[in-house]
């Protein structure tokens, strides 16, 4: 997996979160800049994804394929479903499930480094 | 009644329930199919455990007073199974060769899985309320 991307991917989808936390906080619907965000951070992953892929040719693979692409999945919809639920909760509660997103997209990068750089017991 | 369940901090509660259904059963999935024989014990009760979060997910999701309680029960043998779970992983290693969502009270996964059932309770609870309250009236 890329370094670079998966760091830029990580601080992307914080960044995202703590801005979403205090929109929550300040008790605002998520609005069009955090469905830009949204955007962004999954143009990140596509990246990371695509840049993983690249990689193949060189010799690079997954230590567990299955897992890997259960989680390159999951990573994929993620921000999708964080847009629509943004859309359908236009309260302070859809801009926490923005935050809760933001959060849950670095613990999957770092999942997918994992299940790609060596064997994990899951 | 049958709205009110999965809207506001119903739709974080849907959200975070649908990650961990999800996780913790790919990830019993891939245990059982490959490695069965390590630690069964541990790996069925991953199952079990992400059977449980699908549930819940499922109840927060339709709402309505069956669901409702669907909820109730499914969060309950969450918070049950996470405390057992937990004080066995302290105190009796040896039963769980290979770690579990709820092992050592979810560590693994950040003590979401300790914090979720409580919310979880305390959402249905104040829902449960609001709604008797209205129909009060």
């Amino acid at each position: 997996m890329n370094g670079t991307l998966s760091v830029v991917t990580i601080v992307l989808s914080l960044a995202l979160a703590a801005w979403a936390a205090v929109t929550a906080a300040r008790n605002r619907p998520p609005d069009r800049g955090h469905l830009l965000g949204l955007a962004v951070v999954e143009a990140s992953i596509v990246a990371l994804l695509g840049a993983a892929v690249a990689s193949v040719a060189t010799g690079g693979r997954p230590a567990s394929a299955g897992t890997f692409i259960g989680y390159v999945v999951t990573i994929l919809l993620l921000p999708v479903l964080g847009a629509v639920l943004a859309r359908l909760e236009p309260t302070r509660w859809g801009a926490g499930v923005v935050a809760v997103i933001g959060l849950t997209v670095p613990v999957l990068v770092l999942r997918l480094q994992q299940t790609w750089s060596a064997a994990t017991s899951g | 009644m049958a709205d009110t369940l999965r809207r506001g901090p119903g739709r974080i509660l849907v959200v975070v329930y649908g990650i961990f259904a999800l996780s913790a059963g790919a990830r019993a999935a891939v245990q059982i199919a490959t490695k069965f024989d390590e630690a069964p014990l541990a790996y069925l009760l991953s199952a079990f455990a992400a059977a449980v979060y699908l549930v819940a997910t499922v109840a927060l999701l339709r709402g309505g007073t069956v669901w409702r309680r669907v909820a109730l029960a499914s969060c309950s043998i969450e918070l049950i199974g996470v405390l057992t779970v937990g004080l066995l992983t302290l105190f009796d290693t040896a039963a769980f060769p290979d770690d579990t969502v709820w092992s050592d009270f979810g560590k693994g996964y950040g003590y979401v899985p300790l914090v979720l059932p409580i919310l979880g309770l305390w959402w249905l609870v104040f829902v449960g309320r609001r709604t008797r309250a209205g129909n009060a009236r």
